[in-house]
């Protein structure tokens, strides 16, 4: 009965593992088949190709594009991390006036759904003349109001003697936080650095409303005008496209998936 | 102290800058945009309420407004119950805990986007790969996308598979905060092990299962690139979302007082339905 109970849990687990796993294979398979071959549920092509991958790469700048996601969203994570950790130290280990406030409106902010400033936002990047420029998808992201909490919370638990005797030998504010808090705050800033990144990777509604030319487009936006504006022509070929956006993440992911699981967690970051 | 006075400012008011722009004067300026019409090409006109009364009257916004609620009662009872099942199967002691666990997590680090165009695929209905499979077990294929009736379920369903690993995870946190002498303890009491989940086990988890409900929400009422990728808002606007209803406006219309006043409605609307439903949990709790 308990080794029926064991058998049971484990087929459980494999066919629910499967039901997650087993799409991405179809899809990475059906880039490698000729158009003939993609509806067969065959995991293996029968006569493998890269049409489907030159097809993708000779019709959409898609190198441009993983450039373009890889500077966004390297641009954005570096200013969260270094900006945001200076924020984060002032407002936790530094007493000056208006902190409170900030703190007040940090948390305000998180309460706001984004849809409510959208618009305005959108309004105020073509007012700036910024439509279509890498301003527009970075300025707006350039501190993240969770990861400021984050770090804040992890500062206050930092030693204040650490501080005082830093502050003997002179050191300044700047040099405190970035030789003595960063090396003590790896976990905060890898929970950080993940899930802004990740964040800022797979977002698709703000570079659709403000980018229109196609050179600076990032990933998943130009994978979801190629595929809808028909520029694919099949489903290889938009597949194969959606792969360029998958496929870093997924390595990325086999090599740092605990630290991805808590990152995302403890942020409510969901692709 | 004047120095710690000092830095502290210096070093916070980029942040208090970003703040003003980015933050305080969109929320201000969402609320003068619902009293105005704008093209952004011309200049604002003064609307009064207009933007408020036609959103009122707009059948179409609560088409979409339906078509949330349709999502939600399939997507909260799919995720909270495919969620704890796994939690509960992950909380045994297992081989392979991680890999299991990394497996279910894999679609939510996946973007949505591609999620979409790829299910948009699984979900075809001569090349599909769900109907493949139904088609092998003797089953007809179903119109999946293009059938109103299946539409928002097919896309509730796909939503859950990509989220439910999150979930996974925030029960499972739950579940390894129990502590083992509840357990023996209605063991000691003769409890069958439904029991034990139905009183021990199910009320504990309540602060998770609110929390899980709470986020599904906000993510359902936030729907956009799903129905955009897979199906436009068809068939016959079932799957059209709020969300999708406010970019075509802004986007295609360049209405822009209209988009943002649906943007606020929509804040209100999360901010009444996660209310109420934090009222009737409590509640049921009570019982």
């Amino acid at each position: 009965m308990k080794l029926l109970g064991r058998i049971a849990l484990y087929a459980g687990l494999t066919l629910a593992a499967l039901t997650f796993i087993y799409p991405f294979l179809w899809m990475a398979s059906a880039t490698f088949k000729p158009l003939t071959e993609v509806g067969t549920l065959a995991l293996f092509p029968e006569n493998p190709t890269l049409d489907n991958y030159r097809t993708m790469w000779a019709r959409a700048p898609f190198g441009r594009a993983l450039l373009n996601s890889m500077f966004v969203a390297g641009t954005i994570t570096l200013s969260v991390l270094v900006f945001g950790s200076i924020t984060a130290y002032a407002m936790a280990r530094l007493r000056f006036r208006g902190s409170p406030i900030l703190n007040a409106m940090t948390l305000g902010v998180l309460l706001v759904p984004g849809q409510l400033t959208l618009i305005p936002m959108y309004t105020l990047i073509v007012q700036l003349g910024l439509i279509d420029s890498y301003a527009a998808l970075i300025l707006p992201y350039l501190f993240n109001a969770t990861a400021i909490l984050m770090m804040r919370q992890f500062f206050l638990q930092i030693p204040q003697s650490l501080m005082d005797s830093a502050r003997m030998d002179g050191m300044g504010e700047l040099r405190i936080l970035f030789t003595i808090f960063w090396p003590l705050s790896k976990p905060v800033l890898s929970i950080v650095t993940i899930f802004t990144f990740m964040g800022s990777w797979n977002e698709v509604l703000w570079p659709l409303l403000v980018v229109r030319e196609q050179q600076l487009m990032t990933l998943p936006q130009l994978l979801t005008v190629f595929s809808l504006g028909g520029g694919a022509g099949s489903i290889g070929v938009s597949l194969a496209s959606a792969m360029v956006l998958v496929v870093p993440v997924v390595i990325a992911y086999a090599l740092l998936q605990r630290n991805f699981i808590e990152s995302m967690a403890s942020s409510g970051v969901k692709g | 102290m004047r120095a710690e006075q000092r830095s502290g400012s210096l070093m916070a008011a980029p942040y208090a800058a970003f703040l003003l722009v980015f933050a305080a004067y969109p929320i201000l300026f969402a609320l003068v945009l619902v009293l105005l019409k704008w093209d952004l090409v011309t200049t604002p006109e003064f609307a009064g309420l207009g933007n408020v009364r036609l959103l009122a009257n707009d059948g179409r916004f609560w088409r979409a407004v339906a078509n949330t609620f349709v999502f939600l009662s399939i997507h909260l009872p799919l995720q909270i119950v495919t969620a704890l099942t796994l939690a509960l199967a992950l909380n045994r002691p297992l081989v392979f805990r991680s890999f299991w666990r990394a497996a279910f997590f894999l679609p939510v680090v996946i973007s949505g986007a591609v999620v979409a165009i790829l299910w948009s695929n699984l979900y075809a209905t001569d090349v599909g790969l769900i109907n493949g499979l139904l088609v092998r077990m003797g089953l007809n294929p179903v119109p999946w996308l293009t059938d109103p009736s299946t539409a928002m379920p097919a896309i509730a369903a796909m939503v859950t598979w990509k989220n439910v690993g999150f979930y996974v995870i925030i029960y499972l946190a739950g579940l390894q905060y129990i502590p083992r002498s509840c357990k023996e303890a209605i063991e000691m009491e003769g409890a069958t092990s439904w029991q034990r989940f139905r009183h021990l086990t199910l009320p504990l988890l309540l602060p998770q299962t609110i929390l899980v409900v709470t986020l599904s929400t906000i993510n359902g009422f936030q729907l956009f690139i799903e129905p955009y990728v897979m199906t436009g808002g068809g068939p016959l606007r079932r799957t059209y979302s709020i969300v999708l209803y406010l970019y075509t406006n802004a986007f295609a219309y360049q209405k822009m007082g209209y988009a943002a006043t649906i943007g606020v409605a929509l804040a209100l609307i999360i901010g009444a339905v996660v209310f109420i439903q934090r009222r009737v949990i409590g509640k049921a709790e009570a019982l």
